[in-house]
């Protein structure tokens, strides 16, 4: 981000640069640079909070007074509580499929409702679209129960897959929620408490015993949200 | 024995560490006051209309962004990057709406029609120095950009 402000700047444009991770934005030394420690992902810092954005807006641009590059700090810190969201599950139909796969099938309506109020910011769109997140999910049960990763028919990059499973869950669970949640609360709800995120994990450190590289797996959980 | 550090903060801790590009001089162009000023929003969030092609991962090309839409679509490719905020409001990564409340309150002089997006978490940035980050210059200042404003994610 720092070195498009470099580029732009050298060009004749004004810039401002609004970054998360001080050392980095220290590092880079944009023209003007503010630091808003907030969650990766969230650089205005709160979603919703209009006044807040404005805040963080009213200090960027009281930057333009300054008469030589710096670094500034917005006085506000929003801190990552580790929260896992708790959030009601829909019931599931009798089937004989991966619990996983019944499971995400169930969030669909949830899913739907997401999209439908919110548009399609976030979800699956990268590689498949949410009618085959069911069956992308079970490829990776495949693999988490002992199937060999590279016949199980994950249908792209594993990683790459992996967004577009993510994304239909946190989708379905904004629904779900009672609140928006908290960065990465969702995230970590997916990782650790639903089938699919505990499937996910499995076909990873099967993947890992199976000797396929680390470029291929490690990649499958965000460091955000932790094994 | 300290409290260990919520997970996202430790992702922080690691992009800390990585080499940064490094600028010998730091450009550095004196504004015109900010309510004559046409602002243009930057992000490398990877945002792209659907009918886009989306990002690939090591893309440094960017799209244009229509700021009269808003089916901005998440494209960014890492897993450590909080997707929900974006999900329920956009303007916690591309604050368009806000900055239509400061042209019509008067704090900025206009809006831009165009604004560009671009995919972060790139380890190889002579392409973006030297390609498509002047291209994407070219193209703000074509519209008469006078301001931007860098947002990550």
């Amino acid at each position: 981000m720092s070195t498009l402000a470099h580029v732009l700047e050298a060009s004749g444009l004004v810039t401002i640069a609004l970054g998360s991770v001080k050392g980095q934005l220290e590092s880079t030394a944009p023209p003007r640079g503010l630091f808003c420690d907030f969650p990766l992902g969230r650089p205005l810092g709160k979603p919703g909070d209009a006044e807040f954005q404005h805040r963080v807006l009213a200090h960027a641009f009281a930057m333009l007074e300054r008469t030589e590059p710096g670094i500034e700090a917005f006085p506000d810190v929003i801190s990552d509580q580790s929260d896992v969201l708790s959030c009601p599950m829909p019931p599931r139909a009798e089937s004989d499929d991966h619990p996983a796969v019944v499971e995400a099938r169930a969030l669909r309506p949830a899913y739907d409702r997401t999209i439908a109020r919110h548009g399609e910011r976030m979800g699956a769109f990268r590689l498949m679209g949410p009618d085959e997140v069911p069956a992308a999910i079970a490829t990776f049960a495949a693999v988490a129960d002992g199937a060999a990763w590279r016949e199980a028919g994950i249908p792209g990059i594993p990683a790459r897959v992996v967004q577009d499973i993510r994304g239909y869950y946190e989708a379905a669970a904004v629904s779900l929620a009672e609140h928006t949640p908290s960065a990465f609360e969702a995230t970590r709800w997916f990782q650790h408490e639903t089938e699919a995120g505990r499937a996910i994990l499995g076909a990873k450190q099967q993947m890992q015993a199976q000797g396929a590289k680390p470029g291929l797996w490690q990649y499958l959980t965000t460091g955000a949200a932790a094994d | 024995m300290s409290e260990p550090k919520p997970s996202s903060d430790r992702v922080k801790e690691f992009m800390d560490g990585l080499e940064p590009a490094i600028f010998e001089n730091t450009a550095f162009t004196t504004p015109k006051p900010l309510a004559e000023s046409t602002v243009a929003i930057l992000t490398s969030a990877a945002l792209h209309h659907p009918e886009q092609p989306g990002f690939e991962p090591r893309d440094t090309s960017f799209r244009k962004l229509d700021p009269k839409r808003t089916d901005y679509r998440l494209g960014h490719w890492s897993q450590d990057v909080d997707q929900v905020g974006f999900g329920v409001d956009y303007n916690v990564v591309f604050p368009i709406d806000r900055l239509n409340e400061l042209a019509a309150d008067g704090t900025i002089g206009a809006v831009s029609d165009v604004h560009l997006a671009y995919a972060g978490n790139q380890f190889e940035l002579q392409g973006i120095r030297l390609d498509s980050g002047p291209e994407g210059a070219k193209v703000l200042l074509d519209a008469g950009v006078d301001v931007v404003l860098l947002t990550p994610v």
